[in-house]
């Protein structure tokens, strides 16, 4: 599809696969396993998963902090994977980043204003009124007062921090924003603030946003889309109403389960999950899940289960309930391969080069 | 500490900063009057030579100094470049940090004896001698810095927001790296200042009728018994002098250590 503002195809990532002069062959971490996604403009994009699943190191990915063992990520058409530093620098403005830790991510020995309009300065060299007249009004959109401008980060609160670490990220006024856990450092009042302010920006600047979370109520609140990993895989793509509604995968069903929700009236289904995630130095064979499934079977030992496009546009990977649910699949596949261009719902269907 | 260290420093380097305006000529001897006790005129006395003990002293204490802060400002130099290249650009890691493994092995006072007798003893030969072993432990500190520094969340931010690598070392890393140079430097201008002084003593250093601490314990231990303070003059003044400089270390330590500073 053509009019995804970011396209991400089997981004892969090992590491400590070093091999050098007096250094050791280790066993690779599989961080990240063919991870394939398309976001398109304006809209949010969620990554949820446990810790260690990879969906931070797939943010770093996206903005190149680290290198892709394999895979593309695709903006405007250009693959930026492949990129060297210096054509990178010209994409740096189509995507920026917003930091976990409000604390760690701005330098504390430079004042606020400093922070925020340093992206504006690596590009075009900025006459001092300039440069405050920028950071007034950056800070100003992040709703805090342009006087701030001389405050030392430990001058200010986290959740002031953090509208500081959204306003670096709006500087260059880029079309995608990568949130990497950006509220979980927070109190969750001020969370709520938070999300609140991305959403708003989102209105009003049209930015799309790559949210990446554990927090399942924070991902419901925020996203159009959500993403499910597990082990550096994703497992489910759904929109976020029907994965809510309806999770399809068995670890779905549990990650939503788990999460408490604060209506005692509501049904919660109990999902027995057991034991922790495995190493991804050395994962399960087939489906990377199969040992803390409820539903396994000897399929899922053997054979990985690759992402099925369903008849409601979600993809899931899963032997047992992907093809159950989905009596169309080979007709909706079918489809889906002809009319790709006009079916915007379908054409996110992850590597279905894997399809049987 | 830092203003015990500071104050009794700032002392000494006004001493020797201005020692040609209020002592005689160190260089001056005088047959008639060797090993003289201190007097009004000559306050240390003088030495085998006739020289006053005072004189050399202070001049002693100048070339200490000059030797400390050459040391001090060649290594923190070659340390800070070295150090963030191994720790910046990781290709050239192994091979600089391996290079300083072999520079480390090298002995101080045969390196100084080596270089003095192949081109022939003088200041710059005796600071080149004994910067280069020192220049190892500065650079693996200023590299254990950048690495830390460089994968810190708010240099990855500035990498995101297309700072060039020059600008995110000038402006992100090196600033951190200042503390630990201080204090590294405090600790290698004490050494250096002793360094030099053994040197010296063993007649590796300057040449012998240049007066330095090194030199005077050197010349008038013979007359220990006679003149006392021939030797005890040099030997306290250099002792005070290293202690100082050890003390503006420490104090420079306890100022920039966050963990500390909370504490108090």
């Amino acid at each position: 599809m053509s009019g995804s503002l970011l396209k991400v195809e089997s981004l892969t990532k090992h590491y400590g696969r070093g091999t050098g002069f007096l250094r050791k062959t280790e066993p690779a971490v599989r961080a990240v396993e063919d991870v394939s996604f398309s976001v398109e403009a304006g809209e949010t994009l969620c990554i949820v998963g446990e810790s260690g699943c990879g969906k931070s190191t797939v943010a770093r990915l996206l903005m190149r902090i680290v290198e892709p063992t394999a895979g593309r990520v695709i903006i405007d058409g250009v693959d930026i994977a492949g990129l060297k530093s210096h054509a990178l620098r010209a994409w740096r403005r189509r995507m920026q980043m917003v930091f976990q830790d409000p604390y760690s991510s701005l330098n504390p020995r430079l004042t606020a204003g400093q922070i925020i309009t340093e992206p504006v300065e690596n590009f075009e060299r900025l006459r001092r009124k300039q440069s405050q007249a920028l950071a007034a009004e950056l800070l100003r959109k992040v709703g805090l007062a342009p006087d701030m401008m001389h405050r030392l980060p430990s001058e200010l609160s986290g959740g002031q921090r953090q509208r500081l670490g959204i306003a670096r990220a709006l500087a260059l006024q880029p079309s995608l924003i990568i949130a990497d856990e950006a509220v979980s450092a927070l109190d969750v009042s001020v969370q709520a603030q938070i999300l609140n302010l991305l959403m708003d920006l989102q209105q009003q600047l049209g930015i799309a946003f790559v949210f990446i979370s554990h927090d399942l109520s924070v991902v419901e609140h925020i996203g159009h889309r959500v993403a499910v990993m597990y082990l550096g895989r994703i497992v489910e793509l759904a929109s976020c109403e029907a994965l809510f509604a309806m999770p399809v995968h068995p670890y779905t069903e549990a990650l939503i389960a788990a999460a408490p929700v604060p209506d005692p009236t509501r049904v919660r289904r109990e999902v027995p999950v057991e034991g922790e995630v495995p190493s991804p130095i050395n994962p399960p064979s087939g489906c990377t899940f199969h040992p803390r499934c409820p539903i396994a079977v000897e399929r899922c030992r053997i054979e990985r289960p690759p992402l099925v496009p369903m008849a409601d546009g979600r993809v899931v990977a899963c032997h047992v309930r992907a093809p159950a649910l989905d009596i169309h699949a080979e007709c909706s596949r079918k489809d889906a391969d002809r009319s790709e261009a006009v079916n915007p719902e379908l054409s996110f269907a992850v590597g279905r080069s894997d399809f049987p | 500490m830092v203003f015990t260290g500071g104050g009794v420093l700032a002392l000494v380097i006004v001493m020797a900063l201005f020692a040609p305006m209020y002592v005689r000529d160190p260089m001056n001897m005088d047959p008639f009057k060797t090993l003289q006790p201190p007097s009004a005129a000559m306050w240390f006395g003088t030495d085998n030579l006739g020289r006053d003990v005072f004189a050399r002293t202070v001049f002693g204490a100048r070339l200490s100094l000059t030797v400390g802060l050459m040391v001090v400002a060649s290594t923190a130099l070659s340390g800070l470049l070295i150090g963030v290249i191994a720790g910046y650009h990781r290709g050239f890691d192994s091979i600089i940090m391996r290079v300083m493994d072999g520079l480390m092995s090298i002995p101080t006072i045969l390196l100084a004896m080596a270089l003095v007798s192949l081109a022939g003893s003088g200041l710059s030969i005796l600071i080149v001698a004994i910067t280069i072993p020192q220049i190892p432990s500065t650079a693996r500190l200023v590299r254990s810095v950048v690495l830390s520094v460089r994968e810190r969340p708010y240099v990855e931010a500035a990498l995101c927001g297309g700072a060039r690598a020059p600008k995110v070392l000038w402006r992100h890393i090196l600033p951190n790296t200042i503390p630990a140079l201080m204090v590294q430097s405090a600790n290698i201008c004490a050494s250096a200042i002793l360094t030099e002084a053994g040197l010296s003593f063993l007649g590796a250093g300057v040449s012998p009728e240049i007066p330095s601490l090194g030199n005077m314990i050197s010349s008038s231990r013979l007359y220990l018994g006679l003149a006392p303070l021939t030797v005890f003059a040099p030997g306290v003044w250099l002792a005070v002098t290293v202690l100082a400089v050890n003390l503006l270390g420490d104090g420079l330590r306890d100022l920039f250590d966050p963990r500390l500073k909370r504490r108090r």
